[in-house]
């Protein structure tokens, strides 16, 4: 048995390690359609001491560590581009303190979305967090560490990484670092007033460090929920409408989309628009205010809205949505990778139309739409396409499609979000120079062996 | 492995509904449970298996490990996200055991089962006599032309907490009335195990064999003691020319002991573990609840996972005869033993005698003898006749 083998099982315990070529098959790749490369190993800690003792073995060694949790980015961020440890979270996911008053809970990165939420359902059903699209194994570590956004982020402050009201990590160095108010006071409630360190390891993938623990806010959870569908043919029109629904102040969760599939969705923009109340009262007054927002375009028919089978109202109110997994399966194949870029509300109707363009040259089927966050300042603007994992030439028809889908988003003034290595290419090089610079200079100082995830936000030689 | 299983396993997605229960409580896969590696989720499965279809991973003793840890509960079929393939997930993994089992290619505790059960036709390698031994002195009488069998399989017939279990059972279904019968050294194995361990030629052996007993003495309804004779009866047997009526105990009890056994009041709060080969692969969740509610003073209280979300005892897909997963703290058993105990109940009622056996080992290991009884459904019932 290889020495540093050993030395990692003497960590984390031999049944959390492996080398086996089952594990460094799975790990090196995802669901995706980047390219696999696996690791050496897969380890699974089970505390911060156990993190830091890892990446200290790893210094000495020089051999890199890739922080992974649920194992759904879907572009390659947690694939070890150079081989070495990945390290795998799921073992950290307990939840450390729930602070009702303050808003807060805190827990280990590796606790998954769906856990927490049933935990709060339980234990604290007066609040709740804001859950990301993604199947509920998602963990708050991976999803507040790329930026991730949820069903309160239009109501309730942005993305998830705005969230965040403190971390734990574990620096390239081994170093352990508390950040926010936990860094002063034994309590997680704010990253103010003291210098914003956070941001350091939020949307850096993985490569200045590992997250370890978590503070994240909370809010309130009212009783009752539910969700009017909104529908128009012209997409010129989405923008006017998303900014008259934001403007009510009315609705938790905004989030417009467009589907070739099923086939009476054709040719229709769709807005979901969720409203949570503490009373029937309180829903009939929000439902209204946001129907009278959008009027005019009922009373010039320009659009309406669609009436929903409750069985179809109790899927849309779950949070996250089962169906949306389902998408995997549109081409018989079991995959589906997404552009989801972050860009300008009223980049909408350009971004429609780019994205029908692909798909028509690529000849390839989609789904496209955009959430809204922060009460309208931005959209995550998604481009999803399905593929088929047994047929390799539509697999590489739609990585093309994504890197062009990358490059259209970037012309119109997006970004585009946890974004697989070529695409953080297409980042970089519009980068201010200064920027960079400052990135790579705080990574060398976080990372002076350069172990954390390399390979990600570099800039090719 | 069959064409229509090869032509699907790639279409998993790998997205991870399938390691939680539908309330997402916690872990509810067993086997991802334990060892924590995506590989041994059902979805890491599916894309082992297709890799190894596809000659990128070699057969080797991980993989046997890994594919031989399912224990076929059906959590993944119930949980996941995609409808035109869910159903056939455990399907898969079965036919996967059984190419490696062709391949003679298993670990050794299932080479060990499947060679007890081909010479002995049982997993204690106990003589065939020895299978009437729980019934001494209850006064069940032989099957001849009663209206109902019943039939205790392996465990109910050798293992100690099985056996105690049978008696249990065919106490209740003697005083309740039934006319019932019994086939004692005459039972032959109800093969729902060797299939789901991928034996499909001594399974359908087995079940074929137990067919013609059970034709040659005119039985046409049966009453079983385990979830999984259960299935293999209701579910495998028609296929093979077997077609009886067939009841798990607790579905005919529910019905009727209410009005045909006297019973005292006990005062007990009592919580109950779904068998998957009665719940989640027959969907039967309400006999058992009706027979303990039956009782008066028994206060039913529910676990975080139950019913269709209940978390498999680890002894399914015959992890109960290989012990693949194992003990320790993260053991599907003892994670379920302490779930109990969360529930503040006195009694964890069971009604499969593999349940049974892996949560009494699971309260001893965890220590909580003195907190929290094992007790089989018809045993709390008989407890209130005292």
């Amino acid at each position: 048995m290889d020495r540093i083998y050993e030395k990692l099982a003497a960590i984390v315990g031999k049944e959390f390690i492996s080398n086996a070529p089952e594990e460094r098959y799975l790990y090196a790749r995802d669901q995706g359609v980047q390219q696999a490369s696996a690791p050496d190993y897969v380890v699974m800690p089970d505390s911060t001491e156990e993190v830091r003792q890892i990446v200290l073995l790893a210094n000495e060694e020089r051999i890199p560590v890739v922080p992974m949790g649920g194992a759904l980015v879907l572009s390659g961020l947690t694939i070890p581009l150079r081989g070495g440890i990945v390290l795998d979270m799921k073992r950290m996911n307990r939840i450390l303190e729930v602070n009702e008053a303050s808003h807060y809970v805190v827990v280990e990165a590796g606790a998954s979305h769906g856990m927490l939420q049933a935990y709060l359902k339980k234990h604290h059903p007066a609040v709740k967090h804001s859950v990301p699209d993604a199947p509920p194994v998602a963990t708050v570590g991976g999803n507040m560490a790329i930026h991730g956004s949820g069903h309160l982020s239009q109501s309730e402050g942005g993305f998830h990484s705005e969230m965040v009201t403190g971390l734990e990590v574990v620096l390239g160095t081994g170093e352990v670092l508390k950040l926010g108010s936990c860094s002063t006071v034994p309590k997680w409630f704010s990253r103010a007033p003291l210098p914003d360190l956070a941001g350091l390891f939020l949307g850096w993938n993985g490569t200045t460090g590992v997250i370890t623990k978590i503070g994240m806010k909370l809010f309130p959870s009212p009783k009752l929920k539910d969700v009017m569908m909104f529908m128009t043919e012209d997409i010129d029109s989405v923008t006017d409408i998303l900014f008259r629904v934001i403007g009510t102040e009315m609705a938790e969760d905004i989030a417009f989309f467009v589907s070739p599939m099923p086939a009476y969705f054709d040719g229709f923009q769709l807005l979901m628009v969720s409203v949570v109340a503490n009373s029937e009262k309180e829903m009939r007054m929000r439902k209204e205010l946001i129907r009278d927002s959008v009027q005019s375009y009922l009373d010039d028919k320009e659009a309406g809205f669609l009436p929903l089978p409750p069985h179809m109202k109790v899927k849309l109110v779950e949070a996250p949505q089962k169906n949306l997994s389902e998408f995997a399966d549109v081409m018989k194949g079991g995959g589906f990778e997404y552009v989801g870029a972050i860009m300008p509300v009223e980049a909408i109707p350009e971004a429609y139309r780019a994205g029908l363009k692909i798909t028509e040259k690529y000849n390839i089927t989609y789904s496209m739409g955009a959430r809204v966050v922060g009460r309208g300042h931005s959209v995550m603007f998604y481009y999803a396409y399905p593929f088929n994992r047994a047929d390799k030439e539509n697999m590489g028809t739609v990585a093309k499609a994504l890197e062009e889908t990358n490059e259209a988003a970037l012309e119109m003034g997006g970004i585009p979000w946890k974004t697989e290595v070529s695409g953080q290419q297409l980042i970089l090089e519009r980068m201010e120079p200064g920027t960079y610079h400052l990135m790579t200079q705080i990574r060398k100082l976080l990372d002076p062996n350069g172990i954390m995830n390399p390979g990600n936000w570099e800039v090719r030689s | 492995m069959k064409q229509e299983y090869a032509d699907i396993v790639h279409r998993c997605f790998r997205c991870g509904w399938c390691k939680l229960p539908t309330n997402y409580v916690d872990f509810n896969c067993p086997a991802y449970l334990k060892y924590r590696f995506e590989t041994f989720a059902s979805g890491g499965r599916m894309w082992l298996i297709r890799a190894w279809l596809d000659g990128d991973i070699e057969t080797s003793e991980r993989l046997g490990q890994i594919l031989f840890s399912c224990v076929t509960c059906k959590n993944c079929v119930e949980a996941c996200a995609l409808p035109k393939i869910k159903d056939s997930l455990v399907d898969i993994f079965i036919a996967a055991r059984e190419d490696l089992v062709e391949k003679g290619a298993v670990p050794p505790a299932v080479r060990d089962y499947l060679k007890a059960m081909s010479i002995s036709g049982n997993p204690y390698k106990k003589p065939r006599d020895e299978r009437s031994d729980w019934a001494k002195g209850l006064d069940l009488p032989e099957f001849t032309d009663q209206e109902y069998l019943f039939y205790v399989g392996d465990v109910g017939s050798y293992d100690e907490l099985g056996m105690k279990m049978a008696r249990e059972v065919g106490k209740l279904l003697r005083d309740t009335g039934l006319s019932i019968g019994i086939l004692g050294s005459a039972e032959v194995s109800d093969g729902n195990d060797v299939k789901t361990l991928g034996e499909a030629g001594l399974a359908s052996h087995l079940m074929q064999e137990n067919i013609r007993v059970l034709r040659e003495r005119g039985v046409r309804k049966i009453i079983t003691l385990s979830p999984h004779g259960y299935n293999a009866m209701k579910n495998d047997y028609p296929s093979l020319g077997g077609r009886f009526e067939v009841y798990h105990y607790t579905q005919v009890l529910g019905l009727m002991v209410n009005d045909r056994v006297p019973k005292g009041t006990l005062d007990v709060k009592v919580t109950f573990h779904d068998p998957c080969y009665l719940g989640r692969w027959n969907r039967e969740y309400w006999g058992p609840r009706f027979l303990l509610g039956s009782v008066p003073g028994v206060r039913l209280v529910e676990m975080d996972r139950n019913m269709q979300n209940a978390l498999c005892c680890g002894g399914g897909g015959g992890n109960f005869y290989t012990d693949i997963l194992g003990t320790g703290a993260d053991s599907a058993s003892q994670v379920r033993a302490r779930e109990a105990l969360d529930t503040g109940a006195d009694i964890l009622a069971v009604a499969c005698p593999i349940c049974h056996k892996m949560l009494d080992d699971a309260v001893k290991a965890e220590g909580l003898e003195g907190a929290i009884r094992v007790m089989d459904v018809a045993g709390v019932v008989n407890l209130s006749r005292g």
